[in-house]
């Protein structure tokens, strides 16, 4: 008997190549997800009986294709109505030997079919929500009520932006197909930040309980392996995945023992997983030789995270090139958060003086938690303690996630109880 | 093939189209291939020139007229494209080259098909 997971984890990973291959030859993404679906439910009943076939993406293609063409019959055969949309009923369905052999196709052609399958599901012309549900869904081979789950809203809502998107694709005619060498600058980021927005919402959730999602964080990692197989050697995409395994090493020694997120500079380093690091150094060091020189925005944030990775402690980190490379990030793009991670690190290279003006430097708007506890920092360093305690509630205020809230009210009891108390309250 | 509409918007601040920006559009009408994308043009009267017409409960019910353009936005609708392309990066691509995308935003969305294809002249 063969271990339910291991089946279903077999067609969910065959799943994504299928519905690449069939989206080509049946012309429709629309019709290939759900045939594919069905063939899934097809293999759950019939391998525990039968055994995985040699070659389950084949066994998994044959039966998709038949159930897309029952499909395509029954909608042809529906009173009123004309053949689906002009598509061409096929002929009769060959021996199933023969065609699994007839239909096993050279590798470089599955390999251009998944990434048109990444492309097309990564479209600039979706929107960023529409193109994680779409990744998620479709690359990954989650289910609408994991996914539902994992970004907080009822499953009828992300099955509704699931199917919003596939309509999109077809009203607008977002095509099927790889990029030219040319476009691709343009169109690889919208990718990059589809893989980068999941990995960013694993490690820190925009709502609930948990201090990170390792569900998310696999299917990431799992998503950025896929695109460094379609696309080797592609500097960003190695940079890509070097920085989220650096992100991953961190996991361990992320959550408390009450439940609350250890800032980076109270870890125990020795928690972190060094195998992992040094594979995202590996990878680093790969991306720099590939890159010629020129640093995209994933390269600096993999270094940053290096940076950090290698460090002995906090108090012995390169602070001189963290700034550096919080420059450099901010000359390819200005982001609030960018910049305010730019002020911590000015205020440990330069100390809380420089750091409180860096901090108060930055643009009145938006000014979140984050900023206030960076300001509540620099202050209590200062020994302006009423006024980081000022801050501090602020910080709590806006704090939207249990676990951010339970850090920053444990801040403010040290704060309160620590030997010189502000006056006043 | 596909009908998209590339409806110019761009900022009234600076004026309306300028004389350098209707040549751009006359020199970009004339490109090489243009001929077999666009399928018609019209540039509009500045968004001062617009009335907004809703009526209230349906067909012969009140007519509210007002002035103006219907949103109050930096960028106003100046004209309009229809493009007919094989797929929305064609579309894109002609999108891309029209002289407002620099000056303002070109917005492409499908047409809908209202008419069956094999309905049309």
């Amino acid at each position: 008997m063969i271990p339910q997971e291991r089946l279903e984890e077999t067609v969910r990973e065959q799943g994504a190549w299928v519905v690449a291959t069939l989206a080509r030859t049946l012309g429709s993404l629309d019709l290939a997800e759900d045939a594919v679906q069905e063939a899934a439910v097809a293999a759950l009943r019939a391998w525990p009986r039968t055994g995985v076939p040699d070659d389950p993406r084949a066994w998994l293609t044959v039966t998709a294709r038949r159930k897309a063409y029952d499909m395509l019959r029954r909608e042809a055969a529906r009173p009123g109505k004309e053949s689906a949309a002009g598509r061409e009923l096929p002929g009769a369905v060959a021996d199933p030997a023969e065609e699994v052999t007839a239909m096993t196709e050279p590798s470089s052609v599955s390999r251009d079919d998944m990434l048109r399958l990444v492309f097309t599901c990564c479209h600039p012309a979706l929107s960023l929500e529409a193109r994680i549900a779409l990744a998620l869904r479709t690359l990954a081979r989650l289910e609408v009520a994991a996914i539902a789950r994992a970004f907080l809203v009822p499953e009828a809502t992300m099955a509704k932006r699931l199917v919003r998107a596939r309509q999109k694709i077809a009203a607008a005619r977002i095509p099927y197909r790889v990029p030219s060498d040319s476009e691709l600058p343009e169109r690889l980021p919208a990718v990059l930040a589809v893989v980068h927005l999941i990995a960013t919402e694993a490690h820190a959730p925009t709502g609930g309980e948990e201090v990170a999602r390792v569900d998310l964080e696999t299917e990431a990692v799992r998503l950025a392996r896929l695109l460094g197989e379609l696309m080797p050697g592609e500097p960003e995409v190695l940079s890509l995945l070097s920085l989220l395994l650096f992100t991953s090493a961190r996991r361990p020694a992320r959550t408390g023992e009450d439940g609350a997120p250890v800032l980076l500079a109270d870890q125990d380093r020795s928690r972190w997983d060094r195998a992992k690091i040094r594979e995202a150094a590996a990878l680093l060091a790969e991306a720099v030789r590939r890159s010629g020189g020129k640093a995209g925005p994933y390269q600096l944030q993999a270094h940053l995270s290096a940076c950090h990775s290698t460090a002995p402690s906090w108090d012995n980190t390169d602070w001189d090139r963290i700034v550096g490379l919080y420059d450099l990030l901010l000359s390819l793009s200005a982001n609030p958060a960018v910049a305010l991670n730019r002020a911590v690190a000015v205020g440990e290279r330069d100390g809380p003086a420089a750091m409180l003006a860096a901090v108060d430097a930055l643009p009145a708007q938006p000014r979140s938690q984050l900023w206030h506890a960076a300001r509540a920092d620099a202050l209590q360093r200062l020994e302006r303690l009423e006024e980081a305690q000022h801050e501090l509630l602020t910080a709590v205020d806006l704090a939207s996630t249990g676990p951010e809230r339970r850090l920053l009210a444990r801040r403010l009891t040290v704060l309160l109880t620590s030997p010189h108390p502000g006056h006043g309250h | 093939m596909a009908l998209y509409a590339a409806l110019l918007y761009y900022s009234e601040d600076g004026g309306w189209m300028g004389r350098e920006h209707l040549a751009e559009h006359s020199r970009f009408l004339a490109d090489q291939g243009a001929g077999e994308v666009i399928r018609g043009w019209q540039a509009l009267c500045p968004a001062g020139t617009a009335a907004t017409i809703t009526v209230g409960g349906g067909l012969g019910g009140n007519v509210v007229v007002t002035d103006g353009p219907y949103a109050e936005a930096k960028e106003v609708l100046g004209g309009f494209y229809l493009l007919e392309a094989a797929d929305l990066d064609e579309a894109i691509r002609w999108a891309a080259r029209i002289p407002t995308a620099w000056r303002g935003k070109i917005e492409v969305r499908p047409v809908l098909p209202v008419n069956p294809p094999a309905g049309r002249p």
